[in-house]
């Protein structure tokens, strides 16, 4: 992380820890669901930014763990925190089942055919799928979480709650970007045909980001469970995955902090200009089409890492992509070469 | 056996408004290889214009019902044309050069653009056409089928058979045909690429613009959200037949209109939407160059 970035965070940080000391109830709420919706952009941006795969159905996903959270604890009374694993891995057995067939499909398909999917989803929670969803008016009497026997209630506990996940993801998608992982995603945006080439098992990876950031939703749908305590259908729409889809574009696909500036961006301005409530989407669509001419790589767009011949003399092992130590000397084989799809 | 002509006649009429709309974005994907993802919001703007061109002109009453809903017609479907070669100049011309996604995503944004100048113009809530053409059924043995039904695929299958003609027999449909193959080679024959996609931009709305003005006309309530929906339906009309081809585009329009009656009327009817996209999902598993595409590798 450069030290710019590494900056940018803390006085992010910074700012944010006066916040529940300085801001009423509402605006509280407002950055709660800000948080929210950083965490599910940077979930999609695993798969759309990191991948390069175009899924316009991430709602579902959040939809799969908010839905299996609520169930469990309205059912089984399982307290909603502890269900955080069990909702990721639903969400991403989930995720990697229903990618399975069509995760090769080229680019626009994948976008239609993940359409259709975050559509049969919302079709099947309204329509009380195993009737365990509720139908249309969904779930109520989520309990509230408990952190270390504290009753989590006010906007300023949920809070703390939503901006550490916040924090810990960031960490996390930070290291992960610097990861074996992070970088055969890199390969394969930039392409697919070299990354197969050079032993990155394209289908597995482009699974995984799927699994991943389908997980990451589906524990940001917990989070969301907790706080409003009601889920329904009509919070997991088409218009939440495009409106996803939007914030990781605007901010910069790849980008973590771009993402997370686009997240902040799409949810808090509407909140900041309310009388243009009404023209909220207009003035989205609008941006959309002009940012695509203007600066098609978004806001805070993603740098990758660029070496100079001089620093491969330098590095000697360690450095994302810095591997061999003497230029010109053979590469050694990496030890777990995977081949062929 | 009645209830099942009943619905395959019902599955017609509405798979022969989609199988309209599916043929713009089956014509602009095969020049531009764009999901004109606004297109269903310009069937939209077909059903709306031809609302407010109803109830303010009145034609109908002063030139008498066919001459007056003909004219009607027409200027609608010149209006959502306008549209359509605005749009291709404003969101899609100028990132002919992009990469696919910002193509995708300028789509994207026309689609919610033009939906919601129409939420912002006529209100959010249904707006309901006038009761104009006549309520008159045909019988057919046991089977009473509406008269506007009889209409709605009778005009449809006028217009694709002269859209056939058209792209088959005439100098500006082969350019077409010819940019659609490739547009290098096209451009290199003389021919104008910009102007192919501009009269593509006016076909495919135009014929989607007068798809709107149907649904208008038969079910009598319009939306301003429908055109995602229609869109979607046509899109996978689109793929069904295989995109990219004309005829594909009619057959997939109403193939899927007939599943999607049968599956309402013999499975259930709260899954009618889901049914659609199942198929959707199948057909790009399955058979992703659709039933009448060639096998193309770079298709998918």
């Amino acid at each position: 992380m450069s030290r710019r970035l590494a900056l940018g965070y803390a006085a992010a940080a910074l700012a944010l820890a006066v916040c529940p000391f300085t801001l009423g109830p509402y605006w509280l709420d407002v950055l709660n669901n800000v948080g929210l919706y950083v965490l599910l952009a940077l979930s999609l941006n695993l798969i759309l930014g990191d991948a390069g795969l175009f899924n316009m159905g991430h709602a579902a996903f959040y939809a799969v763990g908010a839905y299996t959270a609520a169930i469990l604890n309205t059912h089984l009374h399982v307290p909603i925190l502890w269900l955080l694993p069990v909702s990721g891995l639903v969400a991403a057995t989930f995720a990697v089942a229903v990618a399975r067939p069509v995760v090769h499909l080229r680019g626009d398909y994948l976008l239609i055919v993940t359409i259709g999917l975050g559509e049969i989803v919302r079709i099947a929670l309204v329509n009380d799928v195993f009737g365990l969803t509720g139908g249309a008016n969904g779930i109520f009497g989520i309990s509230r979480p408990s952190v270390l026997g504290h009753r989590i209630r006010r906007p300023d506990e949920f809070f703390w709650l939503i901006w550490a996940c916040v924090a810990i993801t960031v960490f996390f998608f930070h290291r992960l970007e610097q990861s074996r992982f992070g970088r055969a995603l890199t390969y394969l945006r930039e392409d697919a045909v070299a990354a197969e080439g050079s032993g990155v098992n394209t289908a597995r990876y482009r699974l995984l980001a799927f699994g991943l950031g389908a997980a990451w939703a589906g524990m940001t749908g917990t989070l969301y469970a907790a706080k409003m305590t009601i889920i329904s259908p009509e919070s997991f729409g088409f218009w939440e995955s495009v409106v996803l889809f939007l914030m990781v574009i605007l901010g910069g696909a790849g980008s973590i902090p771009g993402v997370v500036l686009g997240a902040t961006l799409v949810v808090g301005l509407p909140e900041l200009f309310r009388g243009f409530a009404t023209a909220r989407m207009l003035v989205f669509g609008l941006v959309m089409m002009v940012m695509m001419v203007v600066r098609p790589q978004g806001l805070l767009p993603l740098r990758l890492p660029r070496f100079r011949a001089s620093d491969l003399g330098k590095a000697s092992g360690g450095g994302p992509g810095a591997g061999s130590a003497e230029p010109g000397a053979p590469r050694p084989a990496p030890a777990e070469a995977e081949v062929g799809p | 056996m009645e209830q099942f002509l009943e619905q395959l006649t019902n599955g017609l009429a509405v798979g022969s408004i989609y199988a309209l709309i599916a043929l713009g974005y089956t014509m602009v994907y095969g020049v531009l290889k764009l999901i004109n993802f606004a297109h269903g919001d310009l069937f939209t703007y077909g059903a709306y214009l031809g609302l407010t061109l109803l109830t303010s002109f009145m034609l109908q009453d002063r030139l008498g019902l066919a001459l007056g809903i003909l004219v009607l017609a027409a200027m609608v479907m010149g209006l959502v044309a306008v549209v359509g070669v605005v749009l291709e100049r404003a969101a899609y011309r100028p990132l002919r050069e992009s990469p696919r996604l910002s193509a995708v995503v300028s789509a994207l944004g026309a689609s919610i653009f033009l939906q919601n100048t129409l939420m912002l113009i006529y209100g959010a809530r249904y707006q309901v056409y006038p009761d104009v053409l006549p309520q008159d059924a045909v019988h057919l043995g046991g089977l009473t089928i509406p008269l506007v039904r009889v209409g709605v695929v009778a005009v449809s299958v006028v217009m694709m058979t002269v859209l056939y003609l058209f792209v088959q027999k005439t100098k500006i449909g082969t350019a077409i045909r010819a940019a659609a193959i490739d547009q290098g080679a096209a451009r290199l024959m003389g021919i104008d690429v910009n102007r192919v996609i501009m009269i593509v931009f006016v076909i495919g709305p135009a014929l989607g613009g007068a798809a709107g003005l149907l649904v208008g006309l038969y079910y009598g309530q319009i939306s301003f959200t429908m055109g995602w929906t229609y869109g979607m339906k046509a899109f996978t009309a689109a793929i069904l037949g295989g995109i990219g081809n004309i005829p594909g585009a009619m057959v997939g329009g109403l193939l899927l209109g007939v599943i999607e009656a049968l599956g309402a009327a013999y499975l259930s009817v709260a899954w009618k939407d889901a049914l659609a996209f199942a198929v959707l999902i199948v057909i790009l598993i399955v058979r992703p160059s659709g039933l009448l595409g060639e096998r193309v590798a770079e298709k998918v």
